[in-house]
């Protein structure tokens, strides 16, 4: 079931059309990668997520309802951008926020103890925000926008600011409140972080929805007839004879003299044929099929939209 | 929804009112506004100006033998021809005074060695005016007329009254009525452009340091703007009531303990109509002025009033105010855009000290009723007691304007919280509107 459905939803802005017909279905209790370079709309389909701004025509389905102002009670955002007030006190802004959510005076103060806690950070509730380092301060920002057990939570670019030890709590963190059941919309530049932690993705660009899945899908659809073979012999002689075969290749030097050829095969051919040939050239030590990376992919797909749309 | 805004308008208030800076300026600023008016009273009364001496040469002989020390100013005759009393560098100045004074065809000349002054000037003249006056009268030989011009002097006094009919007859002095316009005015003038701007850099210093889009992932742009709003205006309204409440104590217990039993007694009878203007020790126009500030009931509902239009006022010019601050980025780059709020309140501030010279003119009664200057305009008019239907109107006109600005506002601030970089024209303001 899909917990937040966006439906050919178009924004624009004066002449400039930030959103052109995209659509978005994000399922219950998964992470969801909203990829895109920048400029492309992501912030814009967030804000009409969180009811910010309004959709000029389409429609956002929140929970099996279209989308009110009171769901934002559901939904707990981290924006890319984001700021505390700074002459207020640590424990008294997360109490306000909270508060803004719809929590009870009381029930915001036991559960900011409980994630204080948590984090460490007990002792920072009667600091000023102004004593605080960029990280600390970020710290805060995440409690805030979980705090109220939201049914979505969107994240804008999270590990931005952390140092690796702080940036692996918070993932942990995030992929804990996914398994209690929240879903979790994550945009971000980092490729790498998408591999790791998310089930589907939408990657926008220019306003438009230019691929939407699996991400296990995706990269198996990009990745099929793309191997590396390792081996010890003559490199050149070998891609000699696969050259009837190849659509692409590139060579490089492994340790221990061995060498290394990553292939993409023309339509049609097989591992099979390929490796026939390759037995009788030279000595095979490995054969993988070659994932590609959800960096590649990104590029490839953008500048191909790009390509086309000029 | 609406409990959203209120704890908007519970963090506005309460970061503001619980600051130091707010506490001492509230409770200092009655204090500086009273040793304001104290002060040169006292310094008037104890500074008794320097010691004169003019030194006179009389050529007509029957000034100066008649000339009397006035105050710090003494004379004194000498025989000595005029050129050589001006090489004297002993006294402050030189009188000369020609013999064929009493014709009035030349004037009197004097020489000062050090500044002259309007006190040393009018001393003299007035002083040679009654000498040459009684030295004429006595060419007619009259009897007795030492005797009949006192019986003749008059000196006149004018106590004023309000004619109501509604509410009878009420105590009025032109004069207080004078200063408190300009108090009030001044006062509107002042929580107008510093809560405003207020309203106009905290939104600013929000989207600035980003915590806007944390905020406004809760609640709706709009209902930020108005809750900043309104929790600014209340803490200007604070600091007015608690100014309030001090003024009105003062004139309930301070005011009655200090004045002297004497002045007291003589407001009584001023006020039952008893008084005999003759016997009275005290100037009238501040009896009077004493008076009116001792009524606890007056002040009360001066402050009522200033309160109204202080809001009024305060959400016109804060919605223009706040739509200003979410279009720009730093408050550099306002600038510009101030000018549009700043000029019709100093335009206010200027009618509203016509106004309290002249209540009554078209001019005032029309700049009252417009709502950018209403507020001050009619601030300077209240204390002359104007008909109530004028304020009614002026304060109608007031509230329905500033809740069509703040509609417009909230159009301009919705969008303009979310442009970055380009500082905006008052063009494109005006096209925000127009977004859906």
């Amino acid at each position: 079931m899909d917990l937040l459905k966006v439906d050919s939803v178009s924004k624009s802005f004066g002449s400039h059309k930030a959103l052109d017909n995209v659509s978005v279905a994000v399922p219950q209790g998964k992470v969801y990668g909203l990829l895109g370079p920048n400029g492309a709309g992501k912030t814009t389909l967030i804000r009409i997520i969180n009811h910010i701004t309004a959709p000029d025509s389409g429609l956002v389905t929140f929970d099996g309802h279209p989308l009110t102002q009171q769901d934002v009670a559901h939904i707990g955002y981290l924006p890319e951008e984001r700021g505390l007030y700074k002459k207020m006190k640590v424990g008294e802004q997360a109490l306000f926020f909270a508060r803004l959510k719809g929590l009870s005076r009381s029930e915001a103060t036991r559960e900011l103890k409980k994630w204080f806690e948590r984090f460490e950070i007990s002792s920072w509730w009667n600091r000023k925000v102004e004593e605080l380092s960029k990280g600390m301060a970020q710290k805060v920002q995440f409690i805030v926008t979980v705090l109220h057990r939201p049914k979505l939570l969107i994240f804008d670019e999270p590990f931005s600011g952390f140092d690796p030890i702080n940036a692996n709590l918070l993932r942990d963190e995030i992929l804990r409140l996914k398994d209690e059941g929240a879903t979790v919309i994550f945009s971000t530049h980092n490729m790498s972080s998408v591999e790791e932690i998310c089930d589907n993705i939408t990657l926008i660009n220019a306003g438009h929805n230019i691929l939407t899945g699996n991400v296990d899908d995706i990269r198996r659809r990009y990745t099929s007839g793309r191997y590396s073979l390792v081996f010890d012999g003559d490199a050149r002689a070998l891609a000699d004879k696969l050259t009837p075969m190849l659509a692409g290749c590139t060579a490089a030097e492994m340790p221990y003299g061995r060498h290394r050829l990553d292939i993409t095969v023309t339509d049609g051919t097989t591992l099979r044929d390929v490796i026939a040939v390759a037995n009788d050239a030279v000595q095979l030590t490995a054969v993988n099929e070659a994932m590609a990376s959800m960096n590649d992919i990104f590029i490839s797909t953008v500048k191909a939209y790009d390509a086309q749309n000029q | 929804m609406s409990s959203k805004i209120g704890i908007i308008i519970r963090r506005e208030f309460m970061e503001r009112v619980t600051k130091k800076s707010f506490i001492i300026t509230t409770l200092l600023m009655p204090v500086i506004m009273l040793a304001l008016m104290i002060v040169p009273t006292l310094i008037a009364l104890f500074s008794e100006g320097d010691d004169r001496t003019v030194l006179v040469v009389d050529d007509s002989g029957i000034i100066a033998r008649n000339l009397e020390a006035a105050g710090p100013v003494s004379f004194a005759e000498t025989d000595i021809p005029l050129d050589s009393a001006l090489n004297i560098d002993s006294v402050d100045a030189v009188l000369y005074i020609p013999a064929d004074i009493a014709d009035g065809q030349k004037p009197l000349r004097l020489y000062t060695n050090s500044a002259s002054s309007m006190n040393l000037e009018s001393a003299i003249t007035s002083q040679v005016d009654d000498i040459i006056e009684s030295h004429r009268l006595e060419k007619y030989d009259i009897a007795d007329l030492g005797k009949i011009i006192e019986a003749v002097h008059s000196d006149v006094s004018l106590q004023s009254f309000r004619n109501d009919r509604e509410e009878g007859e009420r105590e009025s002095s032109t004069f207080l009525s004078y200063m408190l316009g300009i108090v009030l005015t001044m006062l509107l003038y002042m929580c107008l452009l510093l809560y405003g701007q207020m309203v106009m850099t905290s939104i600013i210093e929000e989207k600035n340091n980003r915590v806007l889009e944390i905020v406004v992932s809760s609640v709706k742009p709009t209902q930020l703007m108005l809750g900043k709003i309104c929790g600014i205006g209340l803490v200007a309204v604070t600091q007015i009531l608690i100014w309030g409440v001090l003024i009105a104590s003062m004139s309930a217990f301070l005011l009655p303990a200090l004045l002297p039993s004497e002045m007291t007694a003589e407001i009584a009878a001023l006020n039952s109509g008893a008084a005999d203007v003759s016997t009275l020790n005290t100037d009238i126009e501040l009896l009077q002025a004493v008076s009116i500030m001792g009524n606890v009931g007056y002040i009360i509902q001066l402050f009522a009033l200033l309160l109204a239009f202080l809001v009024g006022g305060f959400m016109l010019y804060a919605a223009i105010y706040a739509a200003i601050g979410s279009a720009v980025d730093n408050i550099q780059d306002a600038g510009q855009l101030q000018s549009i709020v700043i000029f019709p309140i100093i335009i206010g501030i200027i009618f509203g000290m016509t106004a309290a010279s002249d209540p009554t003119s078209a001019l005032s009664v029309w700049t009252s009723i417009i709502p950018f200057t209403s507020p001050m305009v009619m601030m300077a008019r209240i204390p002359f007691g104007i008909p109530a239907w004028e304020i009614a109107v002026s304060l109608v006109v007031l509230y329905l304007s500033f809740f069509l600005m703040v509609w417009i506002a909230a159009k301009i601030y919705r969008v303009g919280i979310f442009m970055y970089g380009k500082k905006p024209t008052v063009k494109e303001l005006i096209r925000w509107v127009r977004y859906k």
